[in-house]
């Protein structure tokens, strides 16, 4: 590999990882006054939530965008975020909530994601069986199945528990500050299965990026592979959705911010880039926000305006060209 | 059957008999709006009884402003979606799917947040207004700026930006600790609307007239603005007043009830499916059954957990998706 | 050889390729041509596994293609379909190299770097090398993705319309290219045409089919004749012997 140019994405990629890098050991260190080891072990979880975040948004959210080849859909666009949410609630509304709530917590997570496998296959086949083709059409179903299964958990929410509903609503906003570090254990399982599973098929990722022809036409098992895929995006979102909760753009910004960064379509730049790029919005943001500025402005909304502005950029780009 | 629809005499009183089933359904919905709520009541009692028992008392002050708010507040949102679809050229947008209901929220925020000692109602409404006619020529001015719309990428690029609106809104809210107060904003239901406190809706229904009044007009600037000059109607004063009219009965129905989701959406596209592509005979249609759908939603919204209530805004939201999906997946040959 | 029997492909109540058994023979240089919705296209993407059969099997020298693992059959048999549009910003050399993913699965050996650059060579595409591939005009782009084809190095090479949308010059650059690679490398080029005196001046067999089957097969001697065209196509068409080749003539009729 040609190291001589700043412009080589390997060089790009090592400065994203300085930068990240700073971002940590700045959170980590920033504003410490006394009792160094309960800071260390109260931020070191927080810390750990963050990097699981940026991992499971990043790499699914360019898995996603490779096997639907664009830059514009995203899992939680297509409203998967919200479906981990609805699969929580009726998962409760089934089975009960007093029985369930004996199991441990992890042992009802790896219930969760594997509803939310199956759910995420079914939605997949679904919607790329061919008769649907249109990006601007696919975008548009997503966010409205999203919004309905928004609206819904709400309503089951309110159903199941009519006198509480006011103190909480059925799906809670994304937050980077109240992070659920109760199943952090689950989810950093969660990660290394999806990872796992991924190392299998990555050598396919770059072929299948060139369009299913190309792909079968290079002997890849276009159709086994791209469910494959489909599936480790599912533990993804999952693992996400539980640690900080539905996100709309935040996958959307990172990943172009990787490709945009890097200038490449290489999944050995982009991936690693894209999580690079999340744990510099997440823990830079955080830092940035809490001991820089001293605010208590939520990152997320932050993140979601951005990608918000960002998103309706790239669709004035697209229709221009 | 194809008969029938290409001859005009009978497509209209095809029109006639569905505005009299629709003005029946609304009656029967008012009347059951009237007689369910928290305190069990007999409607048939009011003739007998006189004006100061307990029974009347409530009708007046309670059931009754809330019957005519939901009524005028449907109406009027179903005709501010169907004249938004004309002026976007797009059947697949609404005031709360594009912005401005987003960016009418945003105003109440900022109201509360400058004028924080209370305003006068017709301050907050003009100002509610201004921020909903706001969201509307920015929602508008993107999809100018944009050469090339295809049908799919405008309610698309209205549904981002109502969810950038919605996002800054909640930042400013974060800020100032006002976030529970815009999650009430944002979802709209009628159980607060006590007599006093709707009155702003007959502006409201004063506006929808005027809408209803002009609607040929508009049918014209859906034709876009050569097609509208090249037969002489002044697009630019048109569109003004297009703008002002979707704003204020924004403002007004937001500032009463808050966010009402999807009515401008699902009435007219419903109604289109009944008396084809134009909307001005049909716009009678589009007013009954936005109120029915209002009246609808909010009297699932009080039987479904009595005595609790769910807000029509999330039932709305639930009926209106479904319904948009319905749309795009039958039509969908003609979208991708 | 490539063998299909009893193929058939059925979109809804239409069936688009009608119970067809045919086999085309191990080299040289194979045209199949017909009018517009004849099954050509189809058939050739059923023939390379990537449309499903409806009904029936095709053997690429033995090998049933829908139970060949992919990778096997894609060493033995590659396919180049029409419109290749892609955003991706690859570089040329990076999209040819492609082609040697089922040998070397993504990492690349020094043969297959002898193969890229012998690729690139062949479609004289050395000056473009480092090109992105969007920034290509159509027939550049088409060389490109030929040239991935012809470094994937199989036996059996099979292309929908190569000729479309590029101007006269780089058409007739493109055929000479394929009848070498079939003359000099031994390979089976497979190709889709529409234009009937291109298959009639490059192909030694040519299939002609009509309403989802082959009407008519053999060589441009047998096929290139006025009373096969007319019934083929449903038009007059004179055929004129022009410098030993056999030219179609159709254009304005007396």
């Amino acid at each position: 590999m040609v190291l001589n140019s700043w412009r080589s994405p390997a060089l790009r990629v090592l400065l994203l990882t300085v930068l990240a890098l700073l971002c940590v050991v700045g959170f980590m260190t920033l504003n410490v006054q006394t009792d160094w080891a309960f800071i260390l072990e109260y931020r070191g979880s927080r810390l750990l939530a963050l990097l699981l975040t940026a991992c499971a948004i990043g790499i699914s959210t360019v898995l996603f965008q490779t096997i639907t080849h664009s830059r514009l859909l995203t899992p939680a666009l297509m409203g998967f975020d919200v479906l981990y949410v609805l699969v929580n609630t009726l998962v409760l509304l089934v089975w009960g909530g007093s029985e369930l709530a004996a199991w441990p917590p992890a042992l009802r997570f790896a219930l969760q994601v594997l509803v939310m496998v199956g759910l995420a296959l079914l939605l997949f086949r679904l919607l790329f069986s061919g008769s649907v083709r249109s990006l601007h059409l696919m975008i548009l179903l997503g966010m409205l199945a999203g919004m309905l299964f928004r609206e819904l958990s709400e309503l089951a929410a309110r159903v199941l528990d009519p006198s509480e509903f006011g103190i909480s609503t059925g799906v809670p906003q994304a937050s980077f500050r109240r992070i659920n570090t109760q199943l952090l254990g689950a989810a950093a399982a969660g990660l290394a299965v999806a990872g796992l599973l991924l190392l299998r098929w990555r050598r396919c990722l770059d072929v299948l990026s060139l369009g299913r022809d190309i792909a079968i036409n290079l002997g890849v098992a276009h159709g086994r592979v791209v469910l494959g895929i489909m599936a480790v995006v599912a533990i993804l979102v999952s693992v996400a959705t539980v640690l900080v909760g539905p996100t709309l753009f935040f996958g959307l910004l990172i990943a172009n911010l990787a490709y945009w960064f890097t200038g490449s379509q290489r999944h050995c730049w982009t991936l690693p880039a894209s999580v690079l790029a999340g744990i510099i919005c997440l823990v830079g943001g955080q830092l940035l926000l809490e001991h820089v500025l001293a605010s208590t402005l939520p990152l997320a909304l932050v993140i979601e305006l951005a990608g918000g502005l960002l998103f309706i950029a790239l669709l004035m780009r697209g229709v221009r060209q | 059957m194809t008969d029938s629809i290409s001859s005009p005499q009978r497509a209209s009183r095809s029109g006639a008999l569905w505005l009299f089933l629709l003005l029946v359904l609304v009656v029967v919905l008012g009347l059951c709006s009237l007689n369910v709520g928290a305190s069990r009541m007999n409607l048939l009692n009011v003739l007998t009884a006189d004006p100061d028992d307990r029974v009347s008392k409530i009708l007046f002050a309670s059931r009754l402003p809330r019957t005519l708010a939901l009524i005028l507040a449907g109406a009027a949102l179903a005709v501010a979606g169907a004249i938004l679809q004309m002026m976007a050229r797009n059947r697949l947008v609404d005031t709360s799917t594009t912005g401005p209901m987003a960016a009418a929220a945003l105003g109440m925020l900022v109201v509360a947040i400058i004028l924080p000692n209370g305003v006068p109602l017709w301050a907050r409404f003009l100002l509610v207004s201004a921020f909903a006619a706001g969201g509307i020529l920015l929602f508008l001015g993107v999809l100018q700026r944009m050469p090339l719309r295809s049908a799919l990428i405008v309610p698309l690029v209205g549904l981002v930006m109502a969810g950038v609106i919605h996002a800054g809104g909640g930042l400013l809210a974060h800020h100032f600790d006002l976030s529970q107060s815009l999650r009430a904003w944002n979802s709209g239901d009628f159980s607060a609307v006590l007599r006093g406190r709707y009155e702003l809706l007959w502006v409201a229904a004063a506006l929808t007239v005027a809408a209803m009044l002009l609607a040929d007009r508009f049918t014209v600037i859906g034709m876009g603005r050569d097609f509208a000059t090249n037969i002489g109607v002044n697009y630019s004063l048109l569109m003004a007043i297009g703008v002002l009219l979707v704003a204020m009965i924004v403002g007004s129905v937001v500032v009463t009830a808050g966010v009402i989701p999807f009515i401008g959406l699902v009435a007219p596209n419903l109604v289109r499916l009944v008396v084809g592509d134009n909307l001005r005979r049909a716009i009678p249609m589009v007013a009954l059954l936005g109120a029915a759908l209002l009246l609808a939603a909010d009297l699932l919204g009080r039987l479904l957990i009595h005595p609790y209530e769910v807000p029509s805004s999330n039932l709305l939201s639930i009926a209106g998706c479904a319904v948009f999906l319905v749309v795009l997946l039958h039509g969908r040959a003609k979208w991708s | 050889m490539i063998e299909t029997q009893g193929v058939s492909k059925r979109y809804g109540d239409a069936l688009v390729v009608d119970d067809v058994s045919l086999s085309i023979p191990k080299g040289g240089f194979t045209s199949i041509i017909g009018p517009n919705g004849a099954g050509k296209s189809t058939l050739l993407s059923m023939i390379s596994r990537l449309t499903p059969m409806s009904a029936g099997s095709v053997l690429v020298d033995g090998m049933d293609v829908t139970r060949t693992p992919g990778n096997v059959l894609a060493r033995r048999l590659s396919i180049l379909r029409q419109d290749n549009q892609t955003s991706l910003r690859l570089t040329v050399r990076d999209l040819v190299a492609f082609g040697r993913f089922p040998h070397s699965g993504g990492r690349l050996t020094a043969e297959d770097l002898r193969h890229v650059d012998e690729a690139m060579d062949y479609l004289r595409l050395n000056e473009y090398r480092d090109r992105p591939i969007d920034e290509l005009s159509g027939g550049q782009r088409q060389r490109a993705y030929v040239a991935m084809v012809m470094c994937q190095d199989t036996e059996y090479v099979l292309l929908d319309e190569p000729l479309n949308n590029i101007d006269m010059r780089f058409a007739v650059d493109m055929m000479q290219l394929l009848r070498r690679a079939a003359d000099e490398k031994g390979k089976t080029v497979v190709v889709v045409l529409h234009d009937i005196n291109f298959a009639s001046c490059y192909s030694d067999h040519i299939i002609a089919m009509r309403q989802g089957k082959p009407a008519y097969q053999g060589t441009p001697q047998q096929i290139i004749r006025d009373e096969v065209l007319r019934d083929l196509y449903q038009m007059d068409i004179r055929v004129h012997e022009v410098d030993g080749q056999r030219i179609c003539v159709y254009f304005r009729m007396a």
